[in-house]
């Protein structure tokens, strides 16, 4: 297409609607997924503020709601609470509304509070996550950095956003039915998931299920335009080796998500005819079997943990040889490693069930494949070392958020080998150990990724850099107090601490560590509040921040070679690609830096 | 989105250079293969521990699924004469046959309705069973369920192309519609072949 007609291509009317809410452009739908996601984040994020106040204070007010400590020693008010504990599962009287329902005088009740950190991880999960990582950056780099126009379907595309704007309402409209939302953990074990007397959820239950069956419905949407568009729609001469590893990590997590999520929403289904129409799939009276729903779920679950991690993986790839000016080191090594990390995803999910029952045999078989992962792991990190080694390090704020996502990856990543060995996780299993590596490998990991690739990208999704001295202090307060929160959790786990406990102070060997979780919850708000630092910078930026320049950091990847912002149809003459990505501080060349466009 | 879809911009090696429509197809076969495993192997593995699982024949019988099957696999052909059809400019045709494949489709749907209303009555529902388990029942509507609402799903898209074949929208050029469309209806056949061994042969 000539440049002439490019620009007719650009300037054709768009009303309000069309521009900013049914939109067909892969980067207005990349942006409304990243305010999706981040609006999400503020949700999950209090809802995981509030589990850990409950374990912290037990059963104390929370602060600012809540009562104040004078009015709960008064007799009348005593006599109140206790009349309320003996009745919490029927939770049927007329006169309270939805607050002193779920928080009478502020304190939670341990209905309230199985709803909380099941929802906290369901929303950390399938609604900021993943919409952030695979949603929103996904389908703003995948077509600018492969070089062409748009995905392959645009209007597929938008149908993906709006069904999962769809499946977020239905999973909200479960906090407001009767009975409280889904209070079996995120992993929805049956009978507790399958039986509504269990939790005394009925319709919150039934939500949820439904809610991530329509997700599911999306994410497919989404990976076939993903995989179609990286097969058919690459500029000329890019090859696929001489795609960005961010684009690689992309297009091998959406072939684990079209494969991996149809798993869940057939269980699922299973899951809603066992609690609407009476089968008995999940239950063991009626010939059916509880571990089936564990086996399917992680054999969705696992691979789910590599759509978290890789392409936070792909962004840092992306992002350290630029600010270290130097070629990622061993290029194809990082392709074969993601592509070995998600089929190796695949025939590990036995090792989330050494505890349900297994034939020891089996339970050695999925120790030894766990293990293996470290190999791939391990190339990867060695790898990014190996691009910092030597290199002309700049420390930007991308680079820093990067750099913390490796030190924090390899962290959850070896606490992940303690739990893969069987004798081991006999003792590790359901307690807080668990909860500290996974917070490592998906807030130090995919977290700090999405910091990371927010402050990088940023400039071209908006235009305007975002405020650097407001980054470097979200950054330091994010690092500091992100270690403050879980480390010490690795303690609790060995001590003993079981996950998902509504009142540790009520077991002897628990209550040593009082001031432990007083101190993780004290860091977990300071965590959560520097957050909004974040948010804060990211709208203000987008509307007052600096202009930004085409290419500011002096990368080379096609979407630099974009005007800023992209117009659509992205590229004023369609790009033609000669080399791989990562030249920089190419010998004899007067510039560090050679755009993936321009002849050697 | 028109405009895209017309105007190919040269690209490097597509996979299926005639364009998206059909690599969009195949992934979505593929991510739909996924849902039918999981719901076959939860059938094997609930079959597998159940010691009172009735022998499907001798409640299910096997005569009419045995027309249901053939007639699936002349619908299968008649897609296929469709596609060479429309491929040799032959619109018209392309319709009859078209319309044939429709037919097999309803007519299997109306035997389908038949046959669960039958043993509906005989006793066999999603929860009740009088030949022993209760999953019997549970996993067998579950199954023919989702494939009939996937022949269902398959009757209307064929039914929207044989229209717009009757209005004359497709020609040689334009055939990769009636392929795509092929592919979704030969791996609903395909599916059904595996469905009728696992659920009612073996």
């Amino acid at each position: 297409m000539s440049e002439a007609s490019a620009t007719v291509h650009t300037t054709h009317e768009q009303t309000f609607v069309s521009k900013y809410i049914i939109s067909f452009d892969h980067k207005m739908i990349g942006k409304q997924f990243l305010m999706y996601g981040l609006i999400m984040l503020l949700l999950g994020g209090a809802l995981a503020l509030m589990v850990r106040w409950q374990l912290a204070y037990p059963e104390k007010p929370l602060p600012l709601i809540g009562a104040s400590e004078n009015y709960l020693e008064n007799s009348e008010v005593t006599t109140f609470m206790d009349g309320l504990w003996d009745n919490w599962l029927s939770q049927d009287s007329d006169d309270q509304n939805w607050l002193t329902k779920r928080m009478p005088v502020g304190i939670i009740t341990p209905a309230f509070y199985n709803a909380l950190f099941t929802m906290h991880a369901t929303i950390m999960v399938f609604f900021v996550v993943m919409p952030i990582l695979v949603g929103a950056f996904g389908n703003f780099l995948i077509p600018l950095m492969i070089g062409t126009k748009d995905m392959a379907f645009p209007a597929l595309n938008m149908l993906s956003f709006w069904v999962a704007v769809i499946a977020a309402l239905i999973m909200m409209a479960g906090f407001f039915v009767p009975g409280g939302h889904a209070a079996t953990g995120w992993t929805g074990y049956p009978p507790l998931s399958s039986d509504p007397t269990w939790t005394g959820v009925d319709w919150g239950q039934n939500l949820w299920c439904i809610s991530l069956i329509v997700l599911g419905v999306s994410s497919l949407m989404g990976s076939i335009n993903y995989i179609t568009t990286i097969l058919n729609m690459r500029a000329p001469g890019m090859t696929l080796m001489r795609m960005p590893l961010v684009i690689w990590s992309l297009f091998i997590v959406a072939i684990l998500l079209l494969l991996a999520l149809p798993v869940l929403t057939s269980a699922l289904a299973m899951l809603v005819l066992d609690r609407l129409a009476g089968t008995t799939f999940f239950n063991i009276e009626g010939g059916g079997d509880p571990l089936l729903w564990q086996h399917l779920f992680w054999f969705f679950g696992h691979p789910e943990v590599y759509i978290l991690i890789l392409p936070a993986m792909g962004i840092a790839s992306e992002i350290i040889p630029v600010f270290a000016r130097k070629p990622i080191f061993g290029y194809k090594a990082m392709v074969y490693a993601m592509a070995s990390l998600a089929f190796l995803g695949w025939i590990v999910w036995g090792h989330h069930m050494f505890q349900s029952g297994m034939n020891p045999t089996l339970g050695a078989t999925f120790m030894i494949s766990t293990m293996v992962i470290a190999v791939p792991s391990a190339i990867k990190t060695f790898n990014w070392l190996g691009t910092l080694w030597g290199g002309n390090i700049k420390f930007s704020i991308p680079m820093l958020n990067s750099i913390a996502f490796v030190s924090m990856f390899v962290i959850g990543g070896l606490s992940g080998i303690f739990m893969a060995s069987n004798a081991v996780d006999i003792f590790i299993h359901d307690t807080y150990f668990i909860v500290a590596h996974i917070h490592y490998v998906v807030f130090g990991g995919s977290i700090f990724g999405i910091f990371a690739a927010v402050y990088y990208w940023f400039p071209k999704m908006f235009g305007r850099m975002m405020n650097n001295k407001f980054a470097h202090i979200h950054f330091w307060i994010s690092i500091v107090a992100f270690n403050c929160t879980f480390f010490p959790m690795h303690i609790l786990g060995v001590g003993g601490h079981m996950r998902r406990i509504y009142n540790p102070m009520q077991y002897e060997f628990l209550q040593n560590f009082e001031g432990m979780n007083i101190f993780i919850t004290l860091s977990a708000f300071v965590l959560g509040f520097g957050q909004l630092i974040f948010l804060y910078n990211a709208f203000y930026s987008a509307f007052k921040g600096k202009k930004a320049e085409d290419n500011p950091w002096k990368a080379n990847t096609l979407e630099w070679s974009a005007p800023t912002p992209p117009p659509h149809g992205n590229f004023l003459t369609p790009p033609t690609v000669y080399h791989g990505p990562y030249e920089y501080s190419v010998p004899d060349m007067e510039e560090d830096f050679l755009p993936q466009i321009e002849k050697r | 989105m028109s405009q895209i879809a017309a105007t190919i911009d040269p690209a490097e090696n597509p996979l299926t250079p005639e364009g998206s429509g059909k690599l969009g197809m195949w992934i979505f076969l593929a991510g739909d293969a996924m849902s039918f495993g999981t719901l076959l192997a939860g059938y094997g593995a609930v079959r597998a521990g159940a010691v009172d699982w009735p022998v499907p024949q001798e409640v299910l019988g096997i005569s009419l699924t045995a027309v249901m099957t053939f007639l699936l696999i002349c619908s299968s052909l008649t897609m296929v004469k469709a596609l060479s059809a429309i491929k040799n400019g032959d619109s018209k045709s392309m319709v009859n046959f078209l319309w044939l494949t429709v037919l097999g489709g309803v007519i299997f749907l109306g035997l389908q309705a038949y046959e669960w209303t039958h043993l509906i009555n005989a006793g066999l529902g999603l929860t009740s069973n009088p030949h022993g388990n209760y999953l019997f029942g549970a996993t067998f509507y579950a199954i023919t369920g989702f494939h009939g609402a996937h022949v269902t799903g398959g009757v209307i898209y064929l039914t929207i192309l044989a229209i717009r074949g009757m209005q004359g929208k497709y020609s040689e050029e334009t055939s990769s519609s009636v392929e795509i469309a092929g592919l979704y209806w030969h791996f609903v056949d395909l599916v059904w072949i595996l469905v009728f061994t696992f659920v009612y042969l073996i």
